[in-house]
């Protein structure tokens, strides 16, 4: 018989942690393209929140000749919800805007490899909010033309 | 590891776990056999249903041991309630209870009573006007917490007791973050039934116990063999039993000083968090508390990622109660103490323990620092300019 003790003298801390796995983790700690995009440079702007947990978040975008230049985003939540904000701003970063519409919260957890079944809807907080700024760009540009004069 | 969640759980003391032992490996007989064998493991469930007892101000007829503080809170509410529907149909609890009393109650409603929940005040405590106006000629029982697990309040349950007393009306209280913390004895707060767990007090998981005053209407949840008088069939666990009452008898020993100890280091920890982290608020501090607890609240940050935080560092706390992780909600006990949906969700637990020192809360303090620090960064909620206290 296996010896269910094994291994456990010292808790597991390379281990995932709290149900996160490591990729997870590492977005968590160390979140690419936080920030705020300074108005002069933001062409899309998006603030979604969700109501079932409380987690907002806000992003810029700026388009270039019809890609996504520069993306930056500000999440308040629980790591999952960093964490998957984090991943999706890197999904979409150098996208075009069709290829950045087409993102969806599968892409995001399947990018982190897999997230708590838990905390699956924190992965469209970022889906809705690049949703919301790509919105806000077109309004912006009415002629979806993309590039400021 | 830095482990500051005590009111989760707490480590088995290694004297709890030698006196188990040997009815484990050596008199593992059962208590109800006719035999001597039997009769030895008898006896030792029966010398620590009279320590677990006298720990607590009871005699010893009147402790039903059982496998959780939960199952406990079980027996009480529903044993009570059963015994007593002929003579009315409702129920007095608060909003504050743990999720063991409170869904309890709501499972009860499903099945007819009426559940009154009364609410709390800003500290947290049960306001006993509320209560008294809450009572009627229906009410069978009042189930009040004596701590809570949460923030550490304590509710004024003597008072309780007493007003349920005058009217004839039969009152719980859990127990299960107060046994072995407190150096007054138990049974002294008045109240007719109390629940607790040995895990909380360095004892074994999966053993509980509930004290039954003399002639307090309940009756079984759990039916078969005549053991704990009745009141809970199957065999029961002696070596967790022996572990519980050697725990408690230890606990209670220590807590006049354990209490003092404690007290010091959580007071001095909170007043380090309010002076060196912005915008931080310790939830519950105008009230009564146990000395182990401090519920802190920092503004736009959320609980959870605290605790990955903590945790990244090896440092163990929580966001309130461990039977909640994974549950989005936020805490009703901090939303029911008027706290807001984004305050409660930026809320976490610091629980200390026997084997806490004043340097590895010195330690939480830097950590907790530096990782609300490092969310507020990240996080898209703009602070308010004035901190608040």
């Amino acid at each position: 018989m296996d010896n269910p003790d094994e291994g456990m003298e010292q808790p597991d801390f390379a281990g995932p942690i709290l149900f996160y796995n490591e990729e997870v983790i590492e977005h968590f700690t160390n979140p690419r393209n936080v920030g705020e995009l300074p108005e002069a440079e933001t062409d899309g702007y998006g603030l979604v929140g969700d109501p079932s947990c409380g987690d907002q978040m806000k992003l810029w975008i700026q388009v270039r000749e019809g890609r996504i230049e520069k993306i930056a985003f500000k999440s308040f939540g629980c790591p999952g919800a960093i964490a998957t904000s984090s991943m999706l701003t890197e999904l979409a970063r150098g996208k075009s805007i069709e290829e950045a519409r087409r993102i969806t919260d599968d892409d995001v957890v399947e990018a982190l490899g897999g997230i708590p079944e838990r905390k699956k809807h924190c992965s469209l907080l970022g889906v809705m909010a690049l949703q919301a700024a790509i919105q806000d760009w077109e309004s912006r540009t009415p002629e979806n033309g993309g590039a400021r004069p | 590891m830095i482990y500051l969640d005590h009111n989760a759980t707490t480590p088995l003391d290694r004297r709890v776990f030698e006196i188990m032992t040997p009815y484990m490996t050596e008199r593992w007989g059962n208590s109800s056999s006719p035999y001597r064998f039997g009769n030895q493991a008898r006896i030792a469930m029966e010398k620590g249903r009279a320590r677990v007892a006298e720990c607590i101000g009871a005699e010893t007829g009147e402790i039903v041991f059982c496998a959780s503080g939960t199952e406990a809170d079980n027996l009480a509410v529903r044993g009570a309630a059963a015994a007593l529907r002929a003579r009315g149909n409702h129920i007095v609890t608060t909003s504050v209870e743990h999720h063991a009393v409170l869904y309890t109650c709501r499972a009860l409603e499903a099945e007819g009573y009426r559940v009154t929940y009364l609410p709390v005040d800003g500290d947290g405590l049960v306001r006993l006007e509320e209560l008294e106006k809450s009572l009627t000629e229906e009410t069978i029982l009042v189930t009040v917490m004596h701590a809570n697990n949460e923030t550490g309040v304590l509710q004024p349950v003597g008072e309780i007791a007493r007003i349920a007393r005058e009217r004839g009306i039969v009152f719980h209280s859990d127990a299960v973050q107060t046994a072995g913390k407190l150096p007054e004895k138990l049974c002294g707060t008045g109240a007719d039934l109390l629940s607790f767990s040995a895990h909380k007090f360095y004892g074994p998981k999966g053993v509980g116990a509930l004290y039954v005053r003399k002639g307090t209407p309940i009756s079984p949840r759990i039916t078969g063999g005549p053991h704990e008088h009745g009141l809970r069939a199957g065999t029961e666990n002696v070596p967790g039993i022996v572990g519980l009452a050697t725990a408690l008898s230890l606990a209670v020993e220590s807590a006049a000083a354990e209490t003092e100890r404690l007290a010091g280091m959580r007071d001095r920890f909170e007043i380090r968090v309010l002076e060196t982290i912005p915008g931080s608020r310790v939830n519950g501090r105008g009230a009564p508390r146990v000395p182990n607890t401090s519920n802190l609240s920092f503004d736009a940050v959320d609980g959870e990622s605290i605790v990955l935080g903590l945790d990244l560092g090896g440092i163990c706390i929580s966001t309130g109660s461990a039977c909640s992780t994974g549950d989005p909600e936020p805490s009703h006990v901090l939303l029911a103490m008027g706290l807001s949906p984004k305050e409660a969700q930026g809320s976490v637990r610091v629980s200390l323990g026997r084997h806490t020192e004043e340097k590895e809360l010195e330690a939480a303090v830097d950590a907790l620092g530096r990782t609300v620090a490092r969310l507020r960064a990240i996080s898209s909620i703009q602070r308010p300019t004035a901190p608040s206290s």
